[in-house]
Protein backbone atom coordinates (compact mmCIF):
# COMPACT_ATOMS: atom_id res chain seq x y z
CA UNK A 1 0.00 0.00 0.00
CA UNK A 2 2.65 2.12 1.29
CA UNK A 3 4.49 1.36 -1.86
CA UNK A 4 1.96 2.11 -4.23
CA UNK A 5 1.30 5.55 -2.86
CA UNK A 6 5.07 5.93 -3.47
CA UNK A 7 4.50 4.96 -6.90
CA UNK A 8 1.50 7.14 -7.42
CA UNK A 9 3.39 9.95 -6.17
CA UNK A 10 6.28 9.42 -8.70
CA UNK A 11 3.87 9.39 -11.81
CA UNK A 12 2.05 12.51 -10.78
CA UNK A 13 5.67 14.47 -10.29
CA UNK A 14 6.44 12.76 -14.00
CA UNK A 15 3.43 14.04 -15.16
CA UNK A 16 4.09 17.59 -13.59
CA UNK A 17 7.49 17.91 -14.46
CA UNK A 18 6.17 18.28 -17.99
CA UNK A 19 4.88 21.72 -17.37
CA UNK A 20 8.74 22.63 -17.59
CA UNK A 21 8.19 21.56 -21.48
CA UNK A 22 5.90 24.79 -21.73
CA UNK A 23 8.96 26.91 -19.84
CA UNK A 24 11.41 25.87 -22.42
CA UNK A 25 9.06 26.43 -25.26
CA UNK A 26 8.13 30.14 -23.89
CA UNK A 27 12.25 30.51 -23.78
CA UNK A 28 12.69 29.09 -27.38
CA UNK A 29 10.10 30.79 -29.00
CA UNK A 30 10.98 34.14 -26.94
CA UNK A 31 15.08 33.54 -28.65
CA UNK A 32 13.64 32.89 -32.00
CA UNK A 33 10.97 35.55 -32.34
CA UNK A 34 13.42 38.22 -31.26
CA UNK A 35 16.04 37.27 -33.29
CA UNK A 36 13.51 37.33 -36.66
CA UNK A 37 12.53 40.50 -35.72
CA UNK A 38 15.96 41.74 -35.34
CA UNK A 39 17.01 40.56 -38.26
CA UNK A 40 13.97 41.39 -40.40
CA UNK A 41 14.97 44.79 -39.31
CA UNK A 42 18.91 44.66 -40.66
CA UNK A 43 19.10 41.64 -42.62
CA UNK A 44 22.65 42.40 -43.53
CA UNK A 45 23.97 41.53 -39.70
CA UNK A 46 21.49 38.43 -39.17
CA UNK A 47 24.03 36.15 -40.74
CA UNK A 48 26.80 37.09 -37.73
CA UNK A 49 24.67 35.90 -35.33
CA UNK A 50 23.08 32.37 -36.49
CA UNK A 51 25.75 31.32 -33.53
CA UNK A 52 24.19 33.37 -30.84
CA UNK A 53 20.93 32.78 -31.70
CA UNK A 54 21.60 28.85 -30.92
CA UNK A 55 23.55 29.91 -28.20
CA UNK A 56 20.79 31.21 -26.66
CA UNK A 57 17.94 28.48 -28.13
CA UNK A 58 20.21 25.91 -26.51
CA UNK A 59 20.46 27.86 -22.84
CA UNK A 60 16.82 28.12 -23.18
CA UNK A 61 16.37 24.62 -24.02
CA UNK A 62 18.42 23.08 -21.48
CA UNK A 63 16.00 23.73 -18.96
CA UNK A 64 13.61 22.06 -20.41
CA UNK A 65 15.81 19.28 -20.50
CA UNK A 66 16.24 19.14 -17.11
CA UNK A 67 12.53 18.67 -16.56
CA UNK A 68 12.98 16.08 -18.49
CA UNK A 69 15.45 14.46 -16.82
CA UNK A 70 13.46 14.88 -13.52
CA UNK A 71 10.58 13.06 -15.22
CA UNK A 72 12.45 10.13 -15.88
CA UNK A 73 14.21 10.07 -12.66
CA UNK A 74 10.57 9.65 -11.38
CA UNK A 75 9.95 6.91 -13.52
CA UNK A 76 12.37 4.77 -13.37
CA UNK A 77 15.41 5.79 -10.97
CA UNK A 78 12.77 6.37 -7.75
CA UNK B 1 -5.75 3.99 -15.91
CA UNK B 2 -5.28 5.79 -19.65
CA UNK B 3 -1.92 4.98 -19.19
CA UNK B 4 -2.06 1.57 -18.39
CA UNK B 5 -4.28 0.92 -21.24
CA UNK B 6 -1.46 2.78 -23.71
CA UNK B 7 1.48 0.49 -22.23
CA UNK B 8 -0.41 -2.31 -23.22
CA UNK B 9 -1.12 -1.46 -26.63
CA UNK B 10 2.17 -0.56 -27.38
CA UNK B 11 3.96 -3.54 -28.65
CA UNK B 12 7.34 -2.68 -26.65
CA UNK B 13 8.47 -0.32 -24.29
CA UNK B 14 9.40 3.29 -26.24
CA UNK B 15 12.59 3.44 -23.55
CA UNK B 16 14.08 -0.40 -24.32
CA UNK B 17 15.85 0.90 -27.11
CA UNK B 18 18.26 2.32 -24.70
CA UNK B 19 19.12 -0.98 -23.08
CA UNK B 20 22.93 -1.19 -23.28
CA UNK B 21 23.35 -5.29 -24.15
CA UNK B 22 26.54 -7.37 -24.74
CA UNK B 23 27.41 -7.74 -28.57
CA UNK B 24 28.35 -11.60 -27.97
CA UNK B 25 25.92 -14.18 -25.77
CA UNK B 26 23.93 -13.00 -22.65
CA UNK B 27 24.90 -12.32 -19.19
CA UNK B 28 26.48 -8.89 -17.20
CA UNK B 29 28.08 -6.02 -18.47
CA UNK B 30 31.26 -5.42 -17.23
CA UNK B 31 33.76 -2.46 -18.70
CA UNK B 32 35.23 -5.02 -21.09
CA UNK B 33 32.55 -6.22 -22.47
CA UNK B 34 31.86 -5.39 -26.19
CA UNK B 35 28.09 -3.91 -26.52
CA UNK B 36 25.96 -2.62 -28.86
CA UNK B 37 27.77 1.13 -27.38
CA UNK B 38 30.99 0.33 -28.19
CA UNK B 39 30.28 -1.18 -31.99
CA UNK B 40 28.12 2.01 -32.89
CA UNK B 41 30.86 4.32 -31.20
CA UNK B 42 33.39 1.95 -33.33
CA UNK B 43 31.18 2.70 -36.57
CA UNK B 44 30.86 6.14 -35.72
CA UNK B 45 34.87 6.55 -36.07
CA UNK B 46 34.89 4.28 -38.67
CA UNK B 47 32.33 6.70 -40.63
CA UNK B 48 34.22 9.73 -39.47
CA UNK B 49 37.77 7.88 -41.09
CA UNK B 50 35.77 6.68 -44.46
CA UNK B 51 34.65 10.38 -44.60
CA UNK B 52 37.72 11.98 -43.78
CA UNK B 53 40.59 10.24 -44.93
CA UNK B 54 39.33 7.68 -47.48
CA UNK B 55 37.20 10.14 -48.91
CA UNK B 56 39.99 13.03 -49.37
CA UNK B 57 42.46 10.54 -50.90
CA UNK B 58 42.67 11.62 -54.01
CA UNK B 59 43.82 15.52 -52.75
CA UNK B 60 42.05 16.57 -56.26
CA UNK B 61 41.68 20.00 -57.37
CA UNK B 62 38.19 19.73 -58.40
CA UNK B 63 37.12 17.65 -55.23
CA UNK B 64 34.66 14.55 -55.59
CA UNK B 65 31.98 14.48 -53.53
CA UNK B 66 33.29 12.89 -50.39
CA UNK B 67 35.83 15.14 -50.48
CA UNK B 68 33.75 18.28 -50.69
CA UNK B 69 31.64 16.74 -47.96
CA UNK B 70 34.47 16.86 -45.74
CA UNK B 71 36.02 20.09 -47.27
CA UNK B 72 32.62 21.83 -45.89
CA UNK B 73 32.65 19.96 -43.02
CA UNK B 74 36.16 20.83 -42.22
CA UNK B 75 35.54 24.79 -43.02
CA UNK B 76 32.40 24.76 -41.18
CA UNK B 77 34.02 23.74 -37.94
CA UNK B 78 37.07 25.96 -38.69
CA UNK B 79 34.88 29.30 -39.01
CA UNK B 80 32.88 28.20 -36.19
CA UNK B 81 36.16 28.39 -33.83
CA UNK B 82 37.88 31.33 -35.22
CA UNK B 83 34.98 33.10 -34.92
CA UNK B 84 33.19 32.38 -31.35
CA UNK B 85 37.03 31.68 -30.08
CA UNK B 86 39.12 33.67 -32.25
CA UNK B 87 42.94 33.25 -33.87
CA UNK B 88 44.17 31.43 -30.93
CA UNK B 89 41.91 29.35 -30.28
CA UNK B 90 42.38 27.69 -33.50
CA UNK B 91 45.10 25.86 -32.04
CA UNK B 92 42.58 23.51 -30.32
CA UNK B 93 40.97 23.42 -33.95
CA UNK B 94 41.56 19.33 -33.71
CA UNK B 95 40.17 18.57 -30.66
CA UNK B 96 37.21 20.74 -31.91
CA UNK B 97 36.51 18.93 -34.83
CA UNK B 98 37.17 15.68 -33.40
CA UNK B 99 34.40 15.95 -30.89
CA UNK B 100 31.78 17.58 -33.73
CA UNK B 101 32.67 15.07 -36.09
CA UNK B 102 32.18 12.07 -33.80
CA UNK B 103 29.02 12.61 -32.17
CA UNK B 104 27.62 14.24 -35.72
CA UNK B 105 28.41 10.41 -36.81
CA UNK B 106 27.46 9.31 -33.88
CA UNK B 107 23.70 10.94 -34.01
CA UNK B 108 23.82 10.83 -37.56
CA UNK B 109 23.58 6.63 -37.66
CA UNK B 110 21.81 6.45 -34.53
CA UNK B 111 19.02 7.22 -36.44
CA UNK B 112 18.95 4.33 -38.92
CA UNK B 113 16.49 1.78 -38.17
CA UNK B 114 17.35 -1.07 -35.42
CA UNK B 115 20.89 1.19 -34.54
CA UNK B 116 21.97 2.27 -31.61
CA UNK B 117 22.68 5.96 -30.38
CA UNK B 118 25.48 5.95 -27.98
CA UNK B 119 24.89 9.68 -27.58
CA UNK B 120 21.76 9.26 -25.99
CA UNK B 121 23.61 8.22 -22.98
CA UNK B 122 24.59 10.33 -20.33
CA UNK B 123 27.42 7.76 -19.51
CA UNK B 124 28.93 8.78 -23.12
CA UNK B 125 28.05 12.30 -23.26
CA UNK B 126 28.80 12.98 -19.48
CA UNK B 127 32.85 11.81 -20.16
CA UNK B 128 33.23 14.24 -23.27
CA UNK B 129 31.58 16.98 -21.64
CA UNK B 130 34.17 16.32 -18.37
CA UNK B 131 36.93 16.04 -21.08
CA UNK B 132 36.29 19.20 -22.50
CA UNK B 133 35.38 20.88 -18.58
CA UNK B 134 38.46 19.41 -17.24
CA UNK B 135 40.88 20.81 -20.09
CA UNK B 136 39.54 23.61 -20.25
CA UNK B 137 40.02 24.72 -17.48
CA UNK B 138 43.18 23.27 -17.49
CA UNK B 139 43.94 25.42 -20.32
CA UNK B 140 42.77 28.23 -18.36
CA UNK B 141 44.82 28.50 -15.19
CA UNK B 142 48.15 27.10 -17.56
CA UNK B 143 47.38 30.15 -19.69
CA UNK B 144 46.77 33.15 -17.53
CA UNK B 145 47.53 31.75 -14.37
CA UNK B 146 45.64 32.78 -10.82
CA UNK B 147 44.06 35.71 -13.20
CA UNK B 148 41.84 32.76 -14.69
CA UNK B 149 39.65 33.44 -11.45
CA UNK B 150 39.22 36.85 -13.26
CA UNK B 151 36.58 35.06 -15.16
CA UNK B 152 34.16 34.76 -11.70
CA UNK B 153 35.16 38.50 -10.39
CA UNK B 154 32.19 40.61 -12.73
CA UNK B 155 34.59 43.92 -12.69
CA UNK B 156 32.12 45.65 -14.80
CA UNK B 157 29.61 45.27 -11.57
CA UNK B 158 28.97 47.69 -8.59
CA UNK B 159 31.62 46.50 -6.14
CA UNK B 160 28.88 45.81 -3.48
CA UNK B 161 26.79 42.92 -6.01
CA UNK B 162 30.47 41.69 -6.94
CA UNK B 163 30.42 38.70 -4.76
CA UNK B 164 26.78 37.64 -5.01
CA UNK B 165 27.47 38.06 -8.49
CA UNK B 166 30.72 35.61 -8.18
CA UNK B 167 29.00 33.02 -6.58
CA UNK B 168 26.56 32.73 -9.45
CA UNK B 169 29.30 32.76 -12.02
CA UNK B 170 30.91 30.01 -9.64
CA UNK B 171 27.80 28.10 -10.05
CA UNK B 172 26.90 27.99 -13.52
CA UNK B 173 30.94 27.23 -14.54
CA UNK B 174 30.50 24.00 -12.54
CA UNK B 175 27.04 23.29 -13.67
CA UNK B 176 28.78 23.74 -17.49
CA UNK B 177 29.44 20.48 -17.81
CA UNK B 178 25.93 18.72 -16.18
CA UNK B 179 24.14 20.88 -18.75
CA UNK B 180 26.64 20.02 -21.64
CA UNK B 181 26.13 16.38 -21.32
CA UNK B 182 22.45 16.32 -20.39
CA UNK B 183 21.55 19.14 -23.50
CA UNK B 184 22.73 16.16 -26.03
CA UNK B 185 22.13 13.35 -24.14
CA UNK B 186 18.33 14.29 -23.67
CA UNK B 187 17.44 15.86 -26.97
CA UNK B 188 18.73 12.33 -28.37
CA UNK B 189 16.94 10.58 -26.29
CA UNK B 190 13.66 12.75 -25.87
CA UNK B 191 13.58 12.21 -29.87
CA UNK B 192 13.99 8.71 -30.22
CA UNK B 193 11.94 7.71 -27.42
CA UNK B 194 9.12 9.73 -28.99
CA UNK B 195 9.53 7.82 -32.66
CA UNK B 196 8.92 4.84 -30.70
CA UNK B 197 5.99 5.67 -29.25
CA UNK B 198 4.57 6.50 -32.32
CA UNK B 199 6.41 3.53 -33.92
CA UNK B 200 3.91 1.60 -30.74
CA UNK B 201 0.64 3.13 -31.97
CA UNK B 202 0.95 2.20 -35.71
CA UNK B 203 0.35 -1.72 -34.57
CA UNK B 204 -3.26 0.05 -33.94
CA UNK B 205 -4.73 -0.37 -37.27
CA UNK B 206 -7.29 2.55 -37.06
CA UNK B 207 -4.57 5.10 -36.41
CA UNK B 208 -1.75 3.74 -38.20
CA UNK B 209 -1.39 5.65 -41.09
CA UNK B 210 -1.71 8.86 -38.69
CA UNK B 211 0.85 7.36 -36.57
CA UNK B 212 3.21 6.01 -39.55
CA UNK B 213 2.59 9.84 -40.60
CA UNK B 214 4.12 10.98 -37.58
CA UNK B 215 7.14 9.02 -37.93
CA UNK B 216 8.04 10.78 -40.94
CA UNK B 217 7.95 13.41 -39.64
CA UNK B 218 9.78 13.08 -36.86
CA UNK B 219 12.41 11.31 -38.41
CA UNK B 220 12.98 14.87 -40.47
CA UNK B 221 12.95 16.88 -37.51
CA UNK B 222 15.28 14.42 -35.81
CA UNK B 223 17.57 15.09 -38.45
CA UNK B 224 17.34 18.68 -38.03
CA UNK B 225 18.49 18.09 -34.04
CA UNK B 226 20.77 15.62 -34.52
CA UNK B 227 22.93 18.09 -36.41
CA UNK B 228 22.07 21.30 -34.39
CA UNK B 229 22.49 19.25 -31.16
CA UNK B 230 26.21 18.18 -32.62
CA UNK B 231 26.74 21.83 -33.36
CA UNK B 232 25.74 22.90 -30.27
CA UNK B 233 28.01 20.65 -28.21
CA UNK B 234 30.68 21.90 -30.41
CA UNK B 235 29.89 26.22 -30.20
CA UNK B 236 29.21 25.19 -26.32
CA UNK B 237 33.15 24.06 -26.45
CA UNK B 238 33.80 26.79 -28.40
CA UNK B 239 32.63 29.23 -26.05
CA UNK B 240 34.07 27.40 -23.04
CA UNK B 241 37.42 27.84 -24.79
CA UNK B 242 37.26 31.13 -25.08
CA UNK B 243 36.58 31.92 -21.57
CA UNK B 244 39.81 30.07 -21.02
CA UNK B 245 41.85 31.92 -23.29
CA UNK B 246 40.38 35.18 -22.41
CA UNK B 247 38.97 35.28 -18.86
CA UNK B 248 38.63 38.71 -18.59
CA UNK B 249 34.34 40.28 -18.91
Amino acid sequence: MEGDIVQMGAYIGAGLACMGMGGAAVGVGNVAGNFLSGALRNPSAAAGQTATLFIGIAFAEALGIFSFLVALLLMFAV
Amino acid sequence: MATEEAGSALAFHPMDQFIVKPLFGEGAVHWYTPTNVTLWMALAVVGVFLLLVAGTRGRAVVPSRMQSIAELAYGFVHKMVEDVAGKDGLRYFPYIFTLFMFIVFANFLGLLPRAFTPTSHIAVTGVLAMAVFLSVTILGFVKNGASFLGLFWVSSAPLALRPILALIELISYFVRPVSHSIRLAGNMMAGHAVIKVFAGFAAIAVISPLSIAAITAMYGLEILVSFIQAYVFTILTCVYLKDALHPHH
